[in-house]
């Protein structure tokens, strides 16, 4: 990364945008021409155009969610948006086939470095397409597909019909019906059995034109026995209107497989960023979301765990920042509909500079479910007085049976804790960083340590300059 | 500044917190090399004067003036005064959640010494302070006083105190809440920093601490000043007689400035 061309400075480093390019791009606003369209481009089975077009029905139909109540919606003009757009004619497998603009993003994002040093495979995905895809080739020879949503259902169509659609079906909210009908990109992820991808594979996510809507959809299938660890991150230029992001992320963990997925997701504050992201977990199978949210106008995403087989485990670890602006809708839902199964949900937020954080949290267990083991926490800092967090947990056990823990607590940043690291010497705003840092360490520790190094890096940005 | 500046010099320090007065007008002045003991009774003023001297925004100077080796202390922030080489050993000191202590003895060394210990370095010498004070290795990686027992605590203050190498130590009953044993070790943690490039300030209720660590001065603080100073016998003094003497001798005075 070149240090003239990033004002390390500015409070959003990724920011920047490029030229806008396209060899095809929808017009505004969204109808069933729009829809076709996208279908007709990618020559999609006659199913998948049906599919989209009953979820655009369903996202016509929905009203925008009551329980949200917020405000911010309400600036969401859905005809403002362009659905679909893209950049490039082919798909890359080599960075030096990307055309200029998008490759010098990419490695501003510092995905080509890190893609050397310590991933096992890459998707870059710039507006509405994958442009640039690579897997090593040992996990290859191993059975280990990973490609983009448009190339899955391509290339095995089967697999994808089977499972597409199914965890998270189009009429389940507005935004996912809204996904199903423009859908493009994301990840395929397929692992066979008793394979263990111990190095994480990484998706990049960017948004680079204004008044985007960026769709992907992730399907994520672990066979019997197999390991995944999926990582996710993303970035959008600093618009003064706004664009959208709006995912469906479905998970299969077959018996005894274990998936775990990571989002680090860093929206430019333009972006709405509504997700719906669920897994099931079947027989001793292992899922456990660890998800970190610091960028967005607004964020609204609760991933999901359907315990469905005897001894399986989920669990939600997920963090959240709210800056000047910003809401962070965010928390977890953990279904146990079998028994013996354990769940732990870790929700963090910190909310600063008048930035808001909601925890909503679901957990359910369903009657005959014996054995069942849950733990949930909710902490929420505040750094002033005028940053707001509220806590909606939900709990439903109809299981007697049961142990369930669950501790919440908002505090805000003491003055004896700052005093007591002044005293060795911390500046104020050093003293702030270490206790908020300290507070997301329960997340910062479950990354891999580049990711946790930058998870850090991106909170002194932050923080910067907020210490009146 | 003149090579007579003596590392501490309070005169006439009034302070209070919130609407409270609580110091009336303190003197005291510490040299290098000297181990000065303040004794007194609960509510005397002696956290009061600690906090005040680390530099606590709580904490309201009302008159007076401190220096440090000359420099007007109460300018300075609790930071400056850190990096000027002020350590108070907290009688309760905060816990930081999910900060290990390994990563904020380097950030307290770096910000205290104004360089990156080297990592090596580091790490030995904290290996070697640790086992003076009889601390175990997975110390380091737990949390910042979170769920340390009370001799936990003031074993790590004594730790920082060693690790930080300061000009002028105060110590705020670090013998508070702990057994014969753990007044020894912290105690010896504590002679082996006294010497002729510091000075310490020794907080304390009760004479026992001073079997283990000799003052060169004890002074008595009552309602908020000094009402009586000498030298290590007067700590036995107190032992015998308790406050109760001196305060109905020094009871009497002129109201308060």
């Amino acid at each position: 990364m070149s240090s003239t061309d990033v004002n390390v400075s500015d409070e959003y480093q990724y920011g920047f945008s490029d030229p806008e390019q396209f060899v095809f791009k929808s017009r505004r606003g969204l109808d069933i021409e729009v829809v076709r369209d996208i279908s007709r481009m990618k020559n999609e089975p006659e199913w998948m155009t049906e599919f989209r077009v009953k979820a655009l029905g369903y996202f016509d139909k929905r009203p925008m969610p009551a329980w949200l109540a917020n405000p911010a919606l309400d600036d969401l003009d859905f005809e403002n948006i362009f659905y679909y757009l893209r950049s490039t004619e082919k798909q890359a497998t080599d960075w030096n086939d990307v055309p200029d603009d998008i490759k010098n993003t990419f490695d501003r994002l510092g995905i080509p470095d890190a893609e050397r040093k310590f991933l096992a495979g890459v998707t870059a995905q710039y507006e509405s397409e994958v442009v640039y895809h690579s897997i090593r080739a040992d996990l290859e020879k191993l059975g280990v597909v990973f490609t983009d949503m448009d190339t899955g259902l391509r290339e095995y169509p089967d697999i994808v019909k089977k499972y597409f659609g199914t965890i998270i079906p189009p009429n389940d909210n507005k935004f996912a019906a809204l996904n199903s009908a423009v859908w493009s990109g994301g990840s395929f992820v397929w692992i066979p059995a008793g394979v263990r991808v111990e190095i994480p594979l990484q998706a990049y996510f960017r948004i680079n034109a204004e008044n985007m809507g960026q769709f992907e959809r992730t399907l994520i299938i672990a066979e019997p026995g197999s390991f995944i660890h999926y990582i996710e991150g993303c970035t959008a230029p600093t618009y003064s209107s706004d664009s959208l992001h709006s995912a469906v992320v479905e998970l299969i963990a077959l018996e005894g497989a274990h998936i775990r997925y990571t989002t680090i997701q860093n929206w430019s504050k333009n972006v709405y960023n509504l997700v719906t992201k669920r897994a099931v977990a079947h027989k001793n199978a292992t899922v456990e979301w660890v998800d970190g949210n610091l960028g967005s106008k607004l964020t609204v995403k609760y991933p999901a765990i359907y315990l469905v087989g005897e001894g399986a485990r989920g669990e939600v670890l997920s963090v959240a920042f709210a800056g000047k602006d910003q809401h962070q809708d965010a928390g977890a839902k953990i279904i146990h509909a079998a028994p013996n199964t354990t769940s732990t949900i870790t929700s963090k937020s910190i909310s600063k500079d008048g930035g808001r954080t909601t925890y909503r949290g679901l957990l359910k267990v369903y009657e005959g479910c014996e054995g069942v083991k849950s733990n949930v926490r909710c902490d929420a800092l505040l750094l002033d007085d005028q940053s707001r967090s509220d806590t909606y947990p939900t709990m439903e056990i109809d299981e007697n049976n049961v142990e369930i823990g669950h501790e919440a607590s908002v505090s805000k940043v003491g003055e004896e804790q700052l005093f007591y690291l002044m005293s060795r010497g911390l500046t104020e705003e050093e003293a702030t960083m270490m206790i908020v840092n300290g507070f997301f360490e329960p997340f910062t520790k479950e990354l891999p340590m580049e990711y946790a190094v930058e998870l850090n890096r991106l909170l002194a940005v932050e923080m910067e300059g907020s210490i009146g | 500044m003149p090579e007579a500046a003596p590392l501490l010099y309070i005169e006439n320090l009034h302070a209070r917190i919130e609407d409270k007065q609580i110091l009336n007008g303190v003197n005291l002045t510490v040299n290098l090399g000297e181990v000065h003991a303040l004794m007194g009774p609960n509510g005397s003023g002696k956290s009061t004067l600690s906090n005040v001297l680390m530099g606590h925004p709580k904490y309201i100077v009302t008159a007076g003036r401190v220096l440090l080796e000359g420099e007007d202390l109460l300018e300075m922030s609790a930071d400056e005064r850190a990096r000027k080489g002020v350590f108070l050993a907290f009688q309760a000191p905060m816990s930081i959640p999910g900060v290990p202590v390994v990563s904020f003895l380097r950030t307290a060394m770096k910000s205290v010494r104004g360089v990156d210990v080297p990592i090596r370095e580091f790490r030995k010498e904290l290996r070697a302070q640790m086992s003076a004070l009889q601390m175990n290795d997975q110390f380091i990686s737990r949390y910042v006083n979170e769920g340390f027992s009370g001799g936990e605590k003031k074993r790590f203050e004594i730790l920082q105190m060693a690790m930080l190498q300061p000009r002028l130590i105060v110590m705020d009953e670090i013998d508070s809440g702990l057994d014969i044993d753990a007044i020894r070790v912290v105690s010896e943690g504590v002679n082996r920093l006294v010497g002729p490039e510091r000075g310490v300030l020794a907080i304390t209720h009760y004479q026992r601490l001073l079997d283990y660590i000799t003052p060169d001065h004890v002074h008595v603080l009552v309602g908020g000043r000094i009402v009586r100073s000498g030298g290590k016998e007067l700590a036995h003094e107190l032992e015998a007689e308790g406050y109760d003497r001196i305060i109905k001798e020094t009871q009497p005075e002129e109201v308060p400035a």
